[in-house]
């Protein structure tokens, strides 16, 4: 499709590709509204197993905390056209993103050790599809920071702002909802 | 979901609804082996799939209007369409966590829907579950899904009725309002498809309430559609007939949905042949007339020849009066309390006054499945065969898709798209037949 038979007027309008990351993080909040909901649901029956939450989550949440910054310095560095400010802290984003990761496997296997298995239905199983649904929304970042990672380390690559900005949005959400889901497993689980 | 046929434990079996313990259960039977796991796999890809397309509709409704588009200029068909995108994209994500927690529950061992069964004297070793979690999860789906498919309908409707009645529609605004006030009540009704599972009788009041309450936008609909049609000067072409047809079914449908609705009168009518009626009706062959009336009507877009209109006609009656004989007679036969999903009700006296009625019900449903052949042939002949369009607006209507060469290019228009100037219902206008929405607001020109 060409673009110049689209007749936007440009003020004011957010960009439909902004626009429609809104309306994904929206739907994905959807996704852990049913399943919180039915945690809460499930916590109030006689039955219910609550689990502690391994002290390595919290330094899972340091390094995603910390990543939604440096990819915000990585945004500005490439608006301000710094290439090589955006290449390292690029980097820096994506091995915080992996770490993330490895630290959320890390603490699933602790679980696991102190014999929270997928035996039964209590807070254990929800954790573990819960946060482990949330890490696939991280790894589905994390791979897409790796190709604008990659296109940032190529020679004639371009990258548009708009994707990076929308990159960033996504990645932000992901942050702030595992905050929500930490939080919501701290204070509820127990 | 078609490879699940061909595995040799056969295609998934626990119903449309898949309820746990059944679904959950390997041991069940050969339909919850792997067959299910496919079903369940397929739902998933099909959830994602109508997420993106939902998120496109929204995104390309709200941003990417063309010059002069405001949005009470929209068509309400687009309106739709958006409606049914903000549902769809707020409603599968649940039933995608509820096909997730099933899906643990099947192959990792988990107890999220199971709990003290024992199959054959064995004691199987899950607690803690609750197999009516998965019905909230699935009907929060379950409800929106019903309007997901119907909107669209409603939106085409529109439009055809207005087009083939050469009358503005009646109610522009309150048909926005109703298609509003649908899509929030669709998200707070769930469990009156729960009722006689334990629902707390006080919750399910309050449920019964805000049911009843959808009966307020739909009966604005069905005013303004009716309006629309009042003293116009009707051409019945086989669009007009299927959109007739979709409002009777409608009203049939929805009447007897005030039925069901009421928890006390549920405890008697739950799963009898009345919710078959109430459930085809309204939301199977309601909305199948709303795309029949849509495919004629924008067929000579698609491929620029018409319908053949003989078998059109005969299609349409047939089958409205065929959907009639079919699903009339059941509403008496859940009045009386026959069940639904038996094979054979002969063992039952109560019932066997109904084994004529049964007959019948066959009969008429073997010809009018034999008609939608017809429909079927009729669509793919006229791609090929039908008769040519000459004109490129050939039912006089106002909406931008007929402002195109009657076989678009690439981008539907050459150079710049059109610019919109007027809402898309100005029929019947200052002694004009018709005013298209590109063209500009006359000095004197009339408001309607």
């Amino acid at each position: 499709m060409t673009v110049n038979t689209i007749n936007i007027e440009p003020k004011s309008r957010m960009h439909p590709h902004k626009f429609t990351m809104w309306m994904a993080v929206a739907s994905i909040i959807m996704i852990f509204a049913g399943l919180t909901s039915a945690y809460i649901v499930k916590s109030n029956q006689a039955s219910w197993k609550a689990v502690v939450v391994p002290q390595i989550f919290w330094l899972s949440t340091l390094a995603i905390l910390v990543s939604s910054f440096t990819l915000e310095l990585a945004i500005r560095s490439f608006k301000q056209g710094v290439m090589h400010w955006y290449r390292i802290m690029m980097t820096i984003t994506v091995l915080l993103g992996a770490g993330f990761l490895v630290l959320q496997w890390m603490g699933f296997t602790e679980l696991w050790a102190h014999q929270v298995t997928f035996k039964g239905s209590g807070a254990g199983q929800f954790l573990y599809v819960i946060f482990g649904l949330h890490g696939l929304h991280v790894l589905g970042g994390v791979v897409t920071l790796i190709i604008l990672l990659l296109k940032a380390l190529a020679v004639k690559q371009r990258t548009s702002v708009v994707s990076l900005q929308v990159t960033g949005m996504y990645w932000h959400f992901v942050d702030a909802l595992w905050i929500y889901l930490l939080v919501f497993f701290v204070l509820i689980g127990k | 979901m078609l490879s699940s046929i061909f595995v040799h434990t056969g295609p998934a079996s626990g119903g449309w609804t898949t309820y746990p313990p059944l679904s959950a259960l390997r041991q069940a039977g050969d339909g919850q082996k792997i067959g299910t796991d496919l079903w369940l796999i397929s739902m998933a890809l099909f959830i994602v799939s109508s997420l993106l397309g939902g998120l496109n509709y929204i995104s390309t409704i709200l941003n990417m209007r063309t010059k002069g588009m405001s949005m009470t200029r929209m068509p309400l068909t687009i309106w739709a369409m958006f409606f049914t995108a903000v549902l769809g994209v707020l409603s599968f994500p649940v039933l995608l966590s509820g096909a997730i927690l099933l899906l643990f529950d099947r192959n990792l061992g988990t107890s999220f829907y199971l709990s003290d069964i024992v199959i054959n004297g064995e004691i199987l070793p899950n607690e803690g579950g609750s197999a009516i979690l998965y019905q909230h999860l699935f009907w929060f789906l379950g409800h929106p899904e019903v309007y997901i498919i119907l909107l669209p309908a409603m939106g085409m409707v529109s439009e055809i009725l207005s087009v083939n009645s050469r009358k503005p529609i009646f109610g522009y605004m309150a048909m926005l309002g109703s298609m509003f006030a649908i899509c929030i009540l669709a998200f707070l009704v769930w469990a009156h498809h729960m009722f006689v599972t334990g629902l707390n009788p006080f919750l399910g009041s309050v449920f019964v309430l805000l049911t009843l309450l959808i009966a307020v936008p739909s009966a604005s609909k069905v005013f303004n559609w009716l309006t629309t049609l009042w003293r116009g000067n009707i051409r019945f072409t086989p669009a007009t007939l299927f959109a007739i047809g979709f409002v009777s079914l409608f009203i049939s449908g929805g009447l007897t949905g005030i039925f069901l609705g009421n928890s006390t009168i549920d405890i008697h009518l739950h799963d009898t042949m009345f919710v078959v009626a109430h459930f085809h009706i309204v939301m199977g062959v309601a909305s199948f007339f709303g795309m029949f009336a849509g495919v004629h009507h924008w067929f000579p877009k698609m491929f620029g020849r018409y319908m053949n209109n003989t078998i059109a006609y005969i299609h349409f009656w047939v089958t409205m009066v065929g959907a009639y004989l079919i699903f009339w007679p059941m509403h008496y036969q859940g009045l009386a309390g026959m069940p639904r999903r038996y094979l054979d009700k002969r063992g039952w006296a109560s019932f066997n006054q109904f084994g004529d009625t049964d007959k019948m019900i066959t009969v008429v449903s073997i010809i009018v499945f034999a008609v939608q052949l017809m429909f079927v042939f009729n669509f793919f002949y006229s791609i090929f065969k039908g008769r040519k369009v000459t004109t490129k607006n050939p039912w006089g209507a106002n909406t931008l898709e007929w402002t195109t060469e009657i076989n678009p290019g690439h981008g539907n228009w050459d150079g710049e798209i059109p610019e919109v100037h007027r809402w898309p219902y100005d029929y019947s206008k200052d002694g004009r037949d018709f005013i298209p929405q590109t063209e500009p607001v006359g000095e004197n020109e009339s408001k309607h």
